[in-house]
């Protein structure tokens, strides 16, 4: 409810300001009141705000109808949902995307009465009597702002009532904006946040001749929080980051160049924005982890993704008070975890590198997951068996050789090239029980240390140095392909500088002949855990990779609307929701962004040679700010090397529709250049219509697709979809 | 007096610029030029290049993705001149060559480019309104950089690039300071670079965007009437858009022209590319008929190359009942995609209909839409699929030779003919020509190459499965028929013994220049090559430091060796003038926007024109690297420096003349850039051993070598 409250009333206040600041239009010069521009205005204040009810009341309807339906998991509701649980049950995870949308939705599930107790284990798993709606309808709340953001956003810019509800009912008759919105998804949210701050950027930017006054602050505080919100739920909100700043830079070149202010005014103005803008978001992102750590204080699945130190927090980790021997000896079963950040355990398995790929011996590598592979056994270089009475402690300078528990294998390495790190030696698992050769030995160092020091568990920084070759045991934090299970790769680095790639730590240490002891792990402060997780997060993203039978789509089959996305049902007697766009609104915003730029290329080159078009400023100006946008959100993603889905372009199909709407009623009213009066009016009124009718007519021939079909699929006989199926592409 | 002086004037100052100019460029020449043929050995990537130029010499053809064809065939025409005939096996870095290859001539087009590039970076340096001693200065610096000697002396391309972009701007400069037809020149010069290396393209790019704003000020000059802007801004997309893409696809044309012989990648290539290859494919497909018909004995090729081509195949083995995970199969007979030409990729094309697998008198083609049946040659299995998953990717339908072991498993046998690349409705099914789609009539699958290998039990041989899901646009949908001909024997060992003779007779097909230049531009853009890390690789963050150097060469008993290895001087020059013109840039926006006008608006635009050559370039050129994921080496940063070598001297003169005011403030710069310049000198003196591989130093004197511990020198144990 707040923040619906921001956005309304501001609304009916500025509006005088805002006519006078838009008409006065130019870069330098200042307005001189609102005098002659009230008229302007007035004729647009009544039906603006009956029109702004209309697309309110039809979102909001659209959005939530249907909600409950249908009342299994679908699609990556199985994750956020299963994350929102987390949330309630306080259990630590691991997620590629920043909390604030997983937290969002757990609070709402809370608030309506959800338990938590729902594992979400795969899409399809039915609800029973779960309370799910709550989850939903706070997603599709958010979601139905969208359009009515959009609304007054391109009202702001075009100042043209037409534009905006051309705008809002592109979205709100979207096929595509209404599924993306009614499940438990963070894309709702995001999709929120980013046009909240676009909103409040173009409301700031009209406030720009009633500099420091109240409703500016608030404009910039607004923009500083929602981008706070975008980037805290996805990293996708940086492009919306980069469109702020990008806009705020062009605002203070202009009043740089404005010489009625002095330079302690734009200091002034600077600060100003550097605190709204830079300052306030990331205090809030910062809190926003802060609380992600605070509440979620038990052991989970997301553990082995950190460092042992990081482990020691979490309630149910053997890490947690942990109890154990404190000096490594010979003898002692360990895990040994690499110290670069999400660098994993060193493991290996009853699996041999392929053939090509070095010798062909059993795979080494390093595991972000617990797992028994990850257990070690600590041996002197000749002696088998420990010998009985105390054993003896492990010492910098020590000759050991590790065995992997599970195989019985020796860690070796020789001169063949690393997998994946040419430079690199391989790093293999070699011989059996214990019998290998000389390649099989290490010998410890302790960074730091001299001498005869022992090792102290966990809190030692240990390398392990080659005998024969003198390289080091190192973790390149690259995935191996497939037959390497897309583990990361151990390799055995001859260059001997001090890395955290180079360096491990003992984790777990079972040794039965030594007394455990209480050990307080060296707690890490909050910095280092935000910035631990930020790795953690952006290593997990660029490692999404495709999975075998899933289709990589291509970021320019989204604005053609190429393929959908399945979110329920395969076959026909399931009830199938699929993602697809309204390929009428989808195809219209297309070609609406060919119009755009040839329009603008005819506006500026008349402007060049002289001659004065009537909306060119709002054309270059308004429709520039959302091109921008547009291609903030789409262009990233060609560059991307992680999976991308389809519904990565819906923030850029939210500015692209909104450029249509600013586009066409430009074009529809520009007419008048080359019809005369009545007729130039017949056919902006025509062209008007015929667009209203052509949208909602298909939004009433493709509403199954959000609001779920059954019966035979789209290509088979007797569906009831069968002329619909307009490309060979789409999966309904 | 008077006359004689305003005579002798102009005659003098022409004289010197001449002099300046040949001189740099005979110091150019020599520095690149001599001893070319010294080491007579392969030195790095010409183990690369050199296979394609004797693949050109043999007119054979091949795809090299690293770049269009240009470069290869400058090299090529190198080699041509020499009388190479293309016999040496380019296989190790240090072969020695054999006295019947002209080594000289291999290099020699090479370092001649490379030696242009000293006088154009001086003639560019005027062409951007600076003093005859700055282009001295770039031209200086350009001249002792001894990376970009090592670069321009053996058979590289790097050289040839940056020659043919320095050419570019230069001619448009020309053009821009006084109109004429340089700006042709300045096209054809843009047509070659990226025709010699796809780096080129990010340099035309910034050229056209120069272009398109000095155009747009045109646009804005209202004392020229409009006539007169529209023939001068469709003058320069004439010169500067269509020329450049013309000659393009020029030099695909040649490249195709030229290369008409089959070989090693023939393989990549669709049916009908390789049709059109002398040799190979086309040998064994002449004569064939063209339209498919019922009684048709046939291969299938899938027209994905990945991650080999292969042909549809079935062999007297059946599917394990229980494959290792558990999962249970039909146990019918195998199909797989067979990489090598066998008896068992013949099919024969049934009408589901009729009996008989001979070819009518005359022949009922098949057309788009019939639905037909597929009979394995040998062993007369139908090609059969089912609702049992696959063995390798369970999402997707089994495929098999049906064996009925009476379980209540009905045959599935009926294929429906889709042509994808058909022009009408009821197009008939050709040989080579026409991809086609096999949809299984009860399922509505597709026939499909998976591309997953199978594991022991079906010979490491590919997965074929039939894929239910409509992701239509992958071509890995796609069959063609690569050998054909008309069934006559109805008796299985007649047809057997059929199967096993060749193929006949003659007449070959042509496809259009533009279908096989499309073809091979898809395929070089989409081939990927293994991604290998590679001993002197490095990542575009560390050529700005030179933190990595790359060994060229070692002689094959002596410590005398060659690496790419700047020089650290001027490397450190260029990299401080980078830092500066941004600052000086920042400094000088903000106080102009405040209405401070530190310098005369004619040198400012001199100013803003620098840095949108030298930095846009050295933007252009090095900023993409960061976001690719190729094995990069640091001889790709070369054309990236050569722009700051441009931008250094310039920036000096701009600070000599318009930022120091006081004279003994400029005596202590030109002071200074004369201690530079001597110490630019003195390093390269002491890389020379490094740069021309001779004289031999000891282990000591290596060592000393070494500035940097990254980097890489070799010595030899005695």
């Amino acid at each position: 409810p707040n923040s619906f409250q921001t956005t309304f009333t501001p609304v009916s206040k500025d509006k005088n300001s805002q006519t006078a600041g838009h008409l006065a239009g130019g870069d330098t010069q200042s307005s001189n009141g609102p005098s002659g521009q009230f008229l302007a205005r007035e004729s647009i204040e009544s039906p603006s705000k009956v029109l702004l009810m209309l697309v309110a009341g039809l979102s909001f309807s659209t959005r939530l109808y249907m909600i409950t339906e249908p009342p299994h998991v679908c699609w990556d509701e199985t994750h956020f949902g299963k994350m929102g649980s987390y949330y309630i049950n306080r259990t630590f995870f691991f997620d590629v995307h920043p909390p604030l949308g997983k937290m969002l939705i757990g609070l709402a599930g809370y608030m309506s009465g959800y338990d938590g107790t729902f594992p979400f284990i795969k899409p399809g798993d039915k609800y029973e009597n779960q309370n799910y709606w709550g989850m939903r309808g706070f997603c599709a709340t958010l979601g139905s702002f969208l359009p009515i953001f959009a609304y007054l956003i391109v009202l702001e810019l075009s100042n043209s009532c037409t534009a905006a509800i051309i705008a809002a009912t592109l979205l709100i008759f979207d096929t595509g904006c209404i599924t993306i919105s009614q499940y438990i998804l963070l894309d709702p949210i995001l999709m929120f946040f980013i046009m909240a701050a676009v909103l409040s950027m173009v409301k700031f930017n009209q406030q720009r001749y009633r500099s420091f006054s109240a409703s500016w602050w608030l404009w910039l505080v607004l923009t500083g929080i929602n981008l706070a919100g975008a980037l805290g739920v996805k990293f996708v909100g940086l492009f919306v980051i980069i469109l702020v700043g990008l806009n705020t830079i062009w605002d203070l070149w202009r009043l740089l160049g404005d010489m009625s202010l002095s330079l302690v005014d734009i200091a002034k103005h600077f600060l100003a924005r550097a605190f709204a803008l830079i300052l306030l978001p990331v205090i809030l992102y910062v809190t926003i982890f802060a609380v992600h750590f605070v509440v979620l204080n038990k052991s989970g699945p997301g553990d082995g993704f950190f460092s042992s130190a990081f482990q020691s927090r979490l309630i149910g980790n053997n890490l947690h008070n942990a109890s154990m021997p404190e000096y490594l000896a010979f003898g002692s079963t360990v895990t040994i975890k690499n110290l670069r950040i999400a660098g994993g355990y060193l493991h290996s398995h009853w699996h041999l590198y392929p053939e090509g790929v070095g010798a062909r011996q059993q795979q080494v590598t390093a595991y972000l997951h617990k797992d028994y592979n990850n257990l070690w056994v600590v041996h002197r270089q000749q002696d088998n068996n420990s010998q009985s009475g105390n054993p003896d402690l492990v010492r910098h300078g020590d000759i050991v050789r590790l065995e992997h528990k599970e195989t019985t294998r020796n860690l070796h390495s020789h001169l063949h090239e690393a997998p994946l790190t040419k430079k690199h030696f391989q790093v293999t698992g070699y011989g059996i029980n214990g019998t290998g050769d000389a390649n099989d030995l290490w010998q410890v160092e302790v960074c730091g240390g001299r001498k005869g020091d022992p090792v102290k568990v966990l809190r030692s920084k240990v390398r392990f140095l080659h005998r024969a070759t003198g390289c080091v045991l190192y973790s390149s934090g690259k995935t191996l392909p497939k037959w390497g299970w897309e583990q990361i790769e151990v390799t055995c680095s001859p260059y001997l500088k001090e890395t955290p790639s180079s360096q491990w730590n003992i984790e777990d240490h079972i040794n039965p002949k030594l007394p455990n002891i209480s050990l307080s792990v060296l707690k890490p402060n909050f910095l280092e855990i935000l910035l631990e997780s930020h790795i953690v997060m952006f290593r997990g993203n660029s490692g999404l990779k495709p999975k075998d039978n899933e289709m990589n789509s291509k970021p320019w089959h989204w604005p053609i609307n190429y393929q959908g996305l399945r979110f329920s049902g395969v076959n026909a007697t399931e009830y199938r929701v699929y993602l697809l766009g309204n390929p009428v609104v989808w195809w219209i915003n297309l070609a609406s962004l060919g119009l755009y730029l040839t329009m603008v290329a005819v506006a500026s080159i008349a402007t060049q040679r002289g001659f004065s078009l009537e909306h060119s400023l709002v054309l270059v100006r308004g429709g520039g700010l959302l091109m921008l946008g547009w291609l903030l959100h789409y262009a990233p993603f060609f560059t991307m090397g992680r999976i991308l889905y389809f519904h990565h372009y819906f923030p850029a199909m939210l500015f692209s529709s909104m450029l249509t709407g600013l586009t066409l009623d430009i074009l529809f009213r520009s007419a008048d250049l080359l019809l005369h009066p009545p007729y130039s009016y017949w056919f902006q009124r025509a062209g008007q219509l015929l667009l209203l009718f052509s949208i909602l007519y298909s939004f009433y021939l493709f509403h199954p697709l959000s609001y779920g079909m059954t019966g035979p699929l789209a290509h088979e006989p007797g569906s009831a979809m069968a002329d619909l199926k307009w490309m060979d592409s789409w999966e309904f | 007096i008077c006359v004689s002086e305003m005579l002798q004037l102009p005659l003098v100052v022409t004289a010197q610029v001449d002099l300046l100019l040949v001189l740099v460029s005979l110091l150019a020449f020599w520095t690149r030029l001599s001893h070319l043929n010294y080491p007579n050995a392969v030195v790095f990537d010409e183990v690369y290049y050199g296979q394609f130029v004797s693949l050109y010499m043999k007119r054979v053809f091949f795809i090299d993705d690293s770049g269009p064809p240009l470069g290869h065939m400058i090299l090529a025409s190198g080699a041509y001149l020499g009388g190479f005939d293309g016999n040496f096996v380019w296989n190790r870095i240090g072969a020695e060559y054999p006295s019947t290859v002209n080594v000289w001539s291999l290099r020699l087009l090479p370092a001649l480019c490379g030696a242009l590039c000293v006088p154009l970076v001086y003639l560019l340096t005027l062409e951007l309104k600076f003093s005859h001693l700055s282009a001295l200065g770039a031209a200086v610096l350009l001249l002792l950089e001894n990376s970009l000697i090592v670069q321009s002396r053996f058979m590289l391309l790097e050289s040839v690039l940056i020659f043919f972009v320095l050419l570019a701007f230069f001619s448009y400069l020309r053009f821009h300071n006084a109109p004429s037809s340089w700006l042709i020149l300045s096209g054809v010069s843009c047509g070659a670079a990226v025709g010699v290396k796809y780096m080129g393209l990010f340099s035309y790019l910034l050229l056209l965007v120069v272009a398109s704003l000095h155009t747009w000020k045109l646009i804005g000059d209202k004392t020229i009437s409009h006539m007169n802007v529209c023939v001068q801004s469709v003058h320069r997309v004439l010169c500067l858009v269509v020329v450049p893409v013309l000659l393009y696809v020029f030099w695909f044309y040649v490249h195709l022209s030229f290369l008409n012989r089959s070989g090693p990648h023939d393989q990549l290539m669709s049916s009908a590319f390789q049709a059109s290859l002398q040799g190979g494919l086309s040998r064994i497909t002449r004569g064939q008929p063209l339209e498919v018909a019922y009684g048709s004995q046939v291969t299938l090729r899938s027209s994905v190359s990945q991650p080999i081509p292969c042909w549809l195949h079935s062999h007297k083995v059946n599917y394990p009942i229980r494959y290792d995970n558990g999962r249970g199969s039909s146990h019918q007979q195998q199909v797989t995609c067979y990489p090598f030409k066998d008896v068992n990729n013949w099919w024969i094309i049934k009408d589901p209909g009729r009996q008989q697998l001979v070819v009518d008198t005359p022949p009922r083609p098949v057309r788009h839409g019939d639905v037909i049946q597929l009979v394995h040659g040998m062993t007369s299995r139908f090609l059969n699929s089912h609702d049992v998953a696959a063995p390798m990717s369970p999402h997707t339908q089994e495929v098999s030779g049906y064996i009925d072991f009476n379980v209540s498993m009905p045959a599935q046998n009926l294929w429906r003919v889709d042509i994808s690349n058909r022009e009408a409705e009821s197009e008939v099914w050709k040989t080579i020509l026409s991809e086609v789609r096999l949809i299984h009539v009860n399922t509505s699958a597709v026939l499909k190459l998976s591309g997953v290998s199978l594991p022991d039990w079906g010979f490491r041989q590919l997965e074929v499965v039939a894929d239910k899901l409509f992701k239509a646009h992958s071509s890995s949908l796609e069959w063609t028929v690569e050998e054909h001909r008309y069934g006559t024997s109805q008796e299985q060992k007649e047809r057997e013994a059929e199967l096993h003779s060749p193929t006949h007779i003659d007449v070959d097909r042509k496809i259009s220049f533009w279908a096989k230049f499309v073809e091979l531009q898809w395929k070089m853009l989409t081939v990927k090559q293994e991604e290998s890390e590679h001993k002197y690789s490095s990542s575009p963050l560390e050529w700005i430091t030179m933190e990595t150097n790359i060994a060229y060469w070692l002689h094959s008993s002596t410590n005398a060796q060659i690496h790419l290895i700047g020089n650290p001087v001027s490397w450190g020059v260029a990299n401080l003038s980078l830092l500066a013109y941004q600052l000086l840039a920042v400094v000088y926006l903000l106080r102009r926007r405040r209405g401070l006008k530190d310098v005369p608006d004619g040198v400012w635009d001199q100013f803003v024109c620098l840095g949108c050559v030298c930095v846009g370039g050295w933007l252009v050129n090095f900023v993409p690297f960061l976001l690719m994921d190729k094995t990069l080496f640091l001889y790709h940063y070369l054309p990236a420096l050569c722009y700051l070598y441009l931008l250094s001297p310039a920036l000096l003169e701009h600070a000599h003349t318009h930022l120091l005011s006081s004279v003994t403030h400029q005596r202590a710069l030109c002071v200074g850039a004369l201690a530079v310049l001597l110490s630019i000198f003195l390093t390269y003196r002491t890389f020379c051993p490094l740069t021309y591989g001779s004289p031999e130093l000891s282990a000591h004197q290596l060592q000393g070598l070494k500035w940097r511990d990254t980097w890489d020198i070799l010595y030899r144990r005695r």
